[in-house]
């Protein structure tokens, strides 16, 4: 295939609950570190949920993030972080010919809550209501205000698709760089969720709101005692261009985005759907022109509840169960769901196994569900498999209203 | 409120609204865009917040009256008597 519709990863910004830089996510991840603490919700008391520790205003002034929002200071501190690891010269590149291509699992949300809670203590005048709502809530804001940010005048725009928000950025980038609409992209996912009770009271209401008298503890994907979703903020924002400019500039390469799958259940709001899980793996299989034994890491969704991780674990096992060297594990036990981030961060979390060969281990699986049985699943320590077998990454992040993604990423 | 009381609040607005700026040189009789990076955003901001935190309205039509922070005192003072 031409290096023009070759796409790669040559830059990554990030910030989860246990690490925001490459380096120190990787290194939690290895060690089984969770970032899971114990804070307060609005309205609700103490659970466990997933913060960002990072610099809001290292990339911009108080003021534009006194304007703007926490999904967006996610994203402008992910996407300077990732021009900087790049390497490229970005003052020197037609910034109109620059893509921002975000995936948000939702938005406005904290905003929203805040002004009403505002309304409230005020006598219910909305004399007080900011004329800030409509530019932080209208769903391009993330996006928009990386563009503002970085002065870039190039195409923004948001991509809704639950928790599959993450990899649906990257795929939208780099279907936009084969397309020839942009030169460089600046794509992933941003959630500012956990800085919401909605989501919480939501998910309590449902019986999947993840609690633990530790709260490191509390988000146990595979494990027979999981009792639900710990929630959690972050980003993960990647530069992706095709391979033929990233060569020419002599950049640092992460992976090359071999192919993805995208479908929808199309049968329930929130329950997934293992077979349609299974067309999806297999869609992202093919439009890659790999087999299933070429995968080494299979990167789960799995977030902690019953009916998601035992119906995921079905697809995985469907597809690669006879695959001898594909290892599987997950990434939620360390950060909680970081909802539109999810998808990002957790490959991100992944990327340097084709350099240091360690798959790193899913965590808090202290009893393991038999239903989540499988071969190769790495779990609570780390696995040293050498560089030279880990080729190829999948990543799967699947939402609600039956959204699956599956993104695959091979060693260059 | 005195004149200096009110002086006082509206720096509290000012640097909770721009709050990169460097509000203790101002010059009380000089234009306060000319002097901070202020927009017409902030401006909405500071008078937001006089409503918020002080009850005073200002109309739009005396917008014009926030100019300098001298301007501000002699405007907002008989209004937050």
């Amino acid at each position: 295939m031409s290096e023009d519709k070759r796409i790669v990863i040559t830059g990554i910004g990030l910030t989860a609950p246990n690490g925001s830089t490459l380096k120190e996510f990787r290194h939690n991840l290895i060690e089984g570190k969770s970032g899971i603490t114990l804070e307060e919700i609005r309205y609700m008391g103490k659970h466990p949920a997933g913060l960002c520790e990072f610099d809001e205003v290292k990339y911009q002034k108080k003021k534009t993030r006194r304007r703007g929002t926490r999904a967006g200071s996610i994203a402008i501190f992910c996407a300077n972080e990732a021009l900087v690891d790049s390497g490229i010269n970005f003052e020197e590149i037609d910034k109109s010919r620059v893509g921002t291509y975000l995936g948000i699992t939702e938005h406005g949300n904290v905003e929203t809550e805040e002004e009403i809670f505002l309304l409230h203590e005020n006598n219910l005048d909305t004399t007080l209501w900011s004329h800030h709502h409509n530019p932080r809530t209208v769903s391009n804001s993330p996006a928009g205000e990386v563009n503002l940010n970085l002065k870039i005048t190039g195409p923004h725009y948001t991509i809704g698709s639950a928790c599959a928000g993450g990899n649906m950025g990257v795929i939208q980038g780099v279907q936009q760089l084969i397309l020839d609409e942009v030169d460089f992209v600046l794509a992933g996912g941003v959630s500012e969720s956990a800085q919401t009770f909605g989501i919480f009271a939501a998910f309590a209401a449902q019986g999947a709101l993840g609690s633990h008298e530790d709260p490191t503890k509390a988000s146990r994907p595979l494990d027979i005692d999981r009792n639900g979703i710990v929630i959690s903020e972050g980003g993960c924002i990647y530069t992706l261009e095709r391979m033929s400019s990233a060569k020419a500039r002599g950049a640092k390469i992460y992976g090359e985005v071999l192919g993805y799958g995208v479908n929808t259940d199309a049968t329930d709001f929130v329950l997934p759907n293992t077979e349609r899980q299974i067309q999806c793996i297999n869609k992202a299989l093919s439009k890659a022109k790999i087999t299933k034994e070429d995968v080494n890491i299979v990167n789960m969704h799995a977030t902690g509840t019953k009916a998601g991780d035992i119906n995921e674990v079905a697809a995985v096992k469907a597809v690669f169960n006879d695959c001898t060297s594909t290892h599987v594990n997950f990434s939620k036990g360390h950060i909680g769901h970081a909802m539109g981030a999810a998808g990002a961060l957790e490959l991100a979390g992944n990327l340097l196994s084709f350099e240091d060969g360690i798959v790193h281990p899913g965590i808090n699986v202290d009893n393991l569900d038999p239903d989540c049985a499988m071969k190769n699943l790495v779990i609570n320590e780390a696995k040293n498999v050498g560089s030279e077998n880990i080729n190829i990454i999948l990543n799967n992040s699947f939402g609600m209203l039956g959204i699956n993604s599956s993104v695959i990423i091979k060693k260059v | 409120m005195t004149n200096e009381e009110v002086k006082k609040v509206v720096l509290d607005i000012i640097e909770d609204v721009a709050p990169d700026e460097d509000i203790t040189t101002l010059i009380a009789e000089e234009s306060l865009r000319d002097q901070l990076d202020l927009d017409s955003m902030d401006f909405l901001d500071i008078v937001m917040e006089l409503r918020k935190r002080h009850k005073v309205e200002v109309p739009s039509e005396d917008y014009p009256q926030l100019a300098t922070l001298a301007s501000c005192v002699s405007y907002l003072t008989p209004k937050m008597q």
